[in-house]
C-alpha cells in the first residue's frame, strides 16, 4: 500500500469513526462500517480505532479476532460462504465442501490466486428447509448441487464481451442455427 | 389491477423468486396486461418456493414451485384468473392441508402482508396490542404476559412476565454509569441453530408485529431504547428491518411521542459478526457492548444487570413477537393454545432431509412422529428416516423409538431431548452419528468463546477422541474417556454451548451405538445399544 492510499484510508476509517462512536457499544458499527466499506480491516487502522474510541489497541485486536466476519487482510472479490451445519449436512454439504475446495483450488480461509474467490465456513444461513446452501456477497442460494455450484461459479467469472452484433449478422446467425 | 404475489424472503430469494418476479413482469409487459406485483413474505411452505399467489374473488390462489421458464406458460393457462389448468396450481392458498391445519397466531399475517407496508399491516389488526398497552399501567401489561404463561421462545423457556416483573421493579439508579436510571429491552436475533428459521421468517415477514412486541415491552418495564442484536447471515432480514423501523418511525409508532402518549421507545438493529456464541444472552450483551463475545458469571441476572450494566429484557424474537396478540386478546386467549405449562403455540421447523419442509406453528404436544409424517411428508431423499435432531446443535438426536414424544418442554425433558427453538433436522438412513456426534465436539471447537476450559479444550479433545475410537484405538477405552469428557463438559461450562454439547455426542452414542462399533472384533465386548439395535 503506497503512502497516498494509506492516507486516504486512514481518513476514511477515522470518518467512520467519528460517525459512529456516540452509539453506546459502538466498536461492533465501527468495525462492520469499516469492513462493509473496504472489504476488510486493514491492520494498521487498528490504533486508529483505538484512539478514536479512547481504548488500547489489543482491546479493538481481542474483538476482531474473536469474530468469524472480521478480517484483517483483503477477500477475493467475491466470498463465498458454504454452510456446514447440520441441516445442510443432511442434504449433502459434505460432498458440498470438497467439491468447492476442489473446484476453487483452496481451502477455508483462503482466496484464489487469481484473487476472485475467498472461501469461508458458515454455520447456518438460515435457509434449512431447502439445502445445501450456500452465500455468496449478500445472495443466499438453496439446494446446490456441485453441478449448480460450478454454474454459479462459472457465471461469476464470465466476463462480459461487449461485442455488438450486427442485426444482419444475427439474423444469419439464427439461420445457422436453426439448421 | 390483478393483485399477484411472489415472496422476498430469503428461502424464495435462495431459490430464484427474485427472476420468477421479473419474468412475470416481462410476460405481462409482453401481452400488455397490467399487474400490480406484491413482495410479500413467504407463507413458510417452503418445498413449494418460489410460490406465486394471485388474489381472486374466492382468496388466493397458488402455484408453485415456480421456475422462470413457467412463467409465461401458466398465464396462457389462466394464472391471473387463478384457473386451474396448469400442472403447478395448487387451488386456494388457505386449502393446502400444510397450511390449514396449523393453528398460526405469530405466523397469521406471514405471507399474507406485504412485510414493509406499514398499512396492510394495521389494516390486518396491527397495532391494537400496542394501543391497549398504552391505556393500561406498566404492572398491568406485566400481568397480561404473566397469564398467558408465554415461556421465552429462545430454548430456555423462562416464563417471559417473571423477566419483565424483575426488570420492571429493578432499580436502575447505577453510580457513575453514564446509563443510569435507564433499562433497555434487547431482542435476541442471534438465530444460529442449524435447523431454524423461524426468527427470520417473523422478521423478514412480519417485521412490524417485532416492533410492536418490543415497543410494549419499552412500556411494560420503563426503557426507552430497544435493540434487535440480529446474525450478519440474514442480510434480507436486516434490510427489511431497517425499513420497517424507518417506517414505524415517521408515523409515531416509534420515537419520542409514541402515539402522542408522551411515552419514548426507540429501536435500532445491532448486527453481529458470525459469532454462534452470541446467541447466549450474557454474551450477546458483551458483544452488543462493543466487546468480545465472552459469557458473562450469573448471577447477577441480566433482569438486574444487563445492557450497559442497567436492567435489561433480553427475549427472542418469537417471544416479543408473541406479545401484540396477548396484548390484543387477552393472555387467557393466548393461555388457550397448548398443553401443562407450555402455554401457547410454537412454531416448528421442519429442516434437513425432510419432503416438505417449512413452518408449522402449532399448539404445544403434537407427537414428532405426526410433524414428520403428516407434515413432513417423509424424507425429501425417500430413504428411510433414521435419526431426528430436536432443538438445534446442543439438541439430542432421537431415534425412532422417540418419536412418539409430544412436543412440549417437560415431556422432552423427561426423555433427555430438548425442544429449544423448536428446529427439526432430519436425516436418513445415510447417516453416520460417529460424524454427527464428531461434528457436535468440532463445532463447540470453532464457536466456544473461551472462557470455561471444559468447553474450549474439552471439544478439542472430543474430536481426537471420536477419532480415535473410528480408528479403533484402544475403542472401549475411548469410549469411556468421551463419557467422562462429556461429564466434565456438562458439570464445568458456565453455558449452554460446553454445557450441552455432549447432548447430541450422547444421544449418537447411546441410540445409535452401533456407528460407533464398526469393525470391532466379534469377541470384543461393545457397549450395548440401548435403544436401537
Amino acid at each position: 500500500m503506497n503512502n497516498i492510499e494509506a492516507t486516504d484510508i486512514h481518513r476514511k476509517v477515522r470518518q467512520i469513526v467519528t460517525d459512529l462512536k456516540h452509539k453506546p457499544g459502538a466498536l461492533m458499527p465501527i468495525l462492520h462500517g469499516i469492513q462493509d466499506d473496504l472489504g476488510f480491516i486493514p491492520e494498521d487502522t487498528v490504533p486508529v480505532i483505538a484512539e478514536g474510541l479512547g481504548i488500547t489497541s489489543a482491546e479493538v485486536h481481542g474483538v476482531i479476532s474473536f469474530y468469524h466476519d472480521f478480517r484483517l487482510t483483503a477477500p477475493g472479490k467475491y466470498t463465498v460462504h458454504i454452510c456446514r451445519a447440520e441441516a445442510c449436512q443432511a442434504r449433502g454439504c459434505r460432498a458440498l465442501e470438497s467439491h468447492a475446495k476442489e473446484r476453487l483450488g483452496v481451502d477455508y480461509h483462503q482466496t484464489t490466486l487469481d484473487g476472485d474467490f475467498t472461501l469461508e465456513a458458515t454455520y447456518c444461513l438460515g435457509n434449512c428447509a431447502t439445502g445445501p446452501s450456500i452465500r455468496i456477497g449478500d445472495d443466499i442460494y438453496g439446494r446446490i448441487t456441485p453441478a449448480r455450484f460450478d454454474e454459479l461459479i462459472d457465471k461469476l467469472q464470465t466476463v462480459p464481451l461487449a461485442i455488438q452484433v450486427a442485426p444482419a449478422a444475427a439474423e444469419k446467425e439464427e439461420d445457422r442455427s436453426h439448421g | 389491477m390483478v393483485k399477484v404475489f411472489v415472496p422476498r424472503d430469503t428461502t424464495a430469494l435462495s431459490l430464484g423468486a427474485n427472476e420468477v418476479a421479473a419474468a412475470l413482469q416481462q410476460s405481462c409487459r409482453d401481452r400488455n396486461i397490467e399487474i400490480e406485483l406484491v413482495r410479500n413474505g413467504s407463507r413458510g411452505l417452503f418445498w413449494l418456493e418460489p410460490l406465486v399467489e394471485v388474489e381472486t374473488a374466492r382468496g388466493r390462489v397458488a402455484y408453485g414451485p415456480v421456475a422462470p421458464g413457467d412463467v409465461p406458460g401458466m398465464i396462457e393457462h389462466g394464472l391471473l384468473d387463478g384457473r386451474p389448468g396448469h400442472p403447478l396450481f395448487l387451488g386456494l392458498t388457505e386449502q393446502i392441508p400444510y397450511l390449514k391445519n396449523q393453528q398460526r397466531l405469530t405466523f397469521r399475517r406471514a405471507g399474507v402482508i406485504d412485510p414493509t407496508s406499514l398499512g396492510e399491516y394495521v389494516y390486518d389488526g396491527g397495532f391494537i396490542g400496542l394501543r391497549k398497552a398504552l391505556k393500561k399501567i406498566p404492572q398491568e401489561i406485566v400481568d397480561e404476559v404473566k397469564t398467558s404463561g408465554l415461556r421465552g421462545r429462545g430454548g430456555a423457556a423462562f416464563p417471559a412476565g417473571i423477566k419483565w416483573q424483575t426488570v420492571l421493579d429493578a432499580d436502575a439508579h447505577t453510580a457513575l454509569s453514564p446509563y443510569s436510571g435507564r433499562k433497555f429491552i434487547v431482542c435476541n436475533a442471534d438465530e444460529g441453530d442449524s435447523g431454524t428459521f423461524a426468527d427470520r421468517l417473523v422478521m423478514e415477514a412480519d417485521p412490524f408485529m417485532l416492533i410492536e412486541g418490543m415497543t410494549i415491552a419499552g412500556l411494560a418495564v420503563g426503557a426507552d431504547t430497544g435493540y434487535i442484536y440480529l446474525r450478519s447471515e440474514y442480510p434480507v432480514a436486516h434490510e427489511i428491518l431497517n425499513e420497517a423501523i424507518a417506517k414505524a418511525e415517521e408515523a409515531g409508532y416509534l420515537g419520542d411521542n409514541i402515539l402522542n402518549s408522551g411515552k419514548a421507545f426507540h429501536l435500532e438493529v445491532r448486527l453481529g459478526a458470525g459469532a454462534y456464541i452470541c446467541g447466549e444472552e450474557t454474551s450477546l450483551l458483551d458483544s452488543l457492548e462493543g466487546k468480545r463475545g465472552q459469557v458473562r458469571v450469573k448471577p447477577p441476572l441480566p433482569a438486574l444487570k444487563g445492557a450497559f450494566g442497567q436492567p435489561t429484557v433480553v427475549n427472542n424474537v418469537l417471544t416479543l413477537a408473541a406479545v401484540p396478540f396477548i396484548l390484543a386478546e387477552g393472555g387467557h386467549a393466548y393461555a388457550n393454545y397448548g398443553m401443562g405449562r407450555s402455554r401457547g403455540t410454537l412454531p416448528f421447523q421442519l429442516t434437513g432431509n425432510i419432503k416438505r419442509g417449512g413452518v408449522v406453528e402449532l399448539a404445544f404436544g403434537i407427537t414428532l412422529r405426526e410433524l414428520l409424517q403428516d407434515f413432513g411428508g417423509g424424507t425429501a431423499s425417500g430413504r428411510p428416516m433414521r435419526a431426528v435432531q430436536v432443538g438445534g446443535p446442543l439438541g439430542a438426536y432421537m431415534p425412532e423409538s422417540q418419536w412418539d414424544t409430544p412436543l412440549d418442554y417437560e415431556a422432552f425433558s423427561e426423555v433427555g431431548a430438548v425442544v429449544g427453538h423448536g428446529g427439526i433436522v432430519v436425516f436418513d438412513d445415510t447417516v453416520d452419528m460417529l460424524e454427527q456426534a464428531r461434528f457436535a465436539m468440532e463445532f463447540c471447537a470453532v464457536e466456544s468463546c473461551g472462557k470455561c476450559t471444559p468447553c474450549r479444550i474439552g471439544s478439542t479433545r472430543g474430536v481426537e477422541v471420536i477419532d480415535r475410537i473410528r480408528a479403533d484405538q484402544e475403542r472401549n477405552d475411548n469410549l469411556e474417556l468421551l463419557e467422562e469428557l462429556c461429564d466434565t463438559m456438562e458439570d464445568g461450562s458456565l453455558c449452554a454451548m460446553g454445557g450441552m454439547t455432549p447432548n447430541p455426542v450422547r444421544s449418537a452414542l447411546h441410540h445409535f451405538a452401533d456407528d460407533f462399533c464398526r469393525e470391532v472384533a466379534p469377541n470384543d465386548s461393545k457397549p450395548q445399544p440401548t435403544e436401537e439395535v
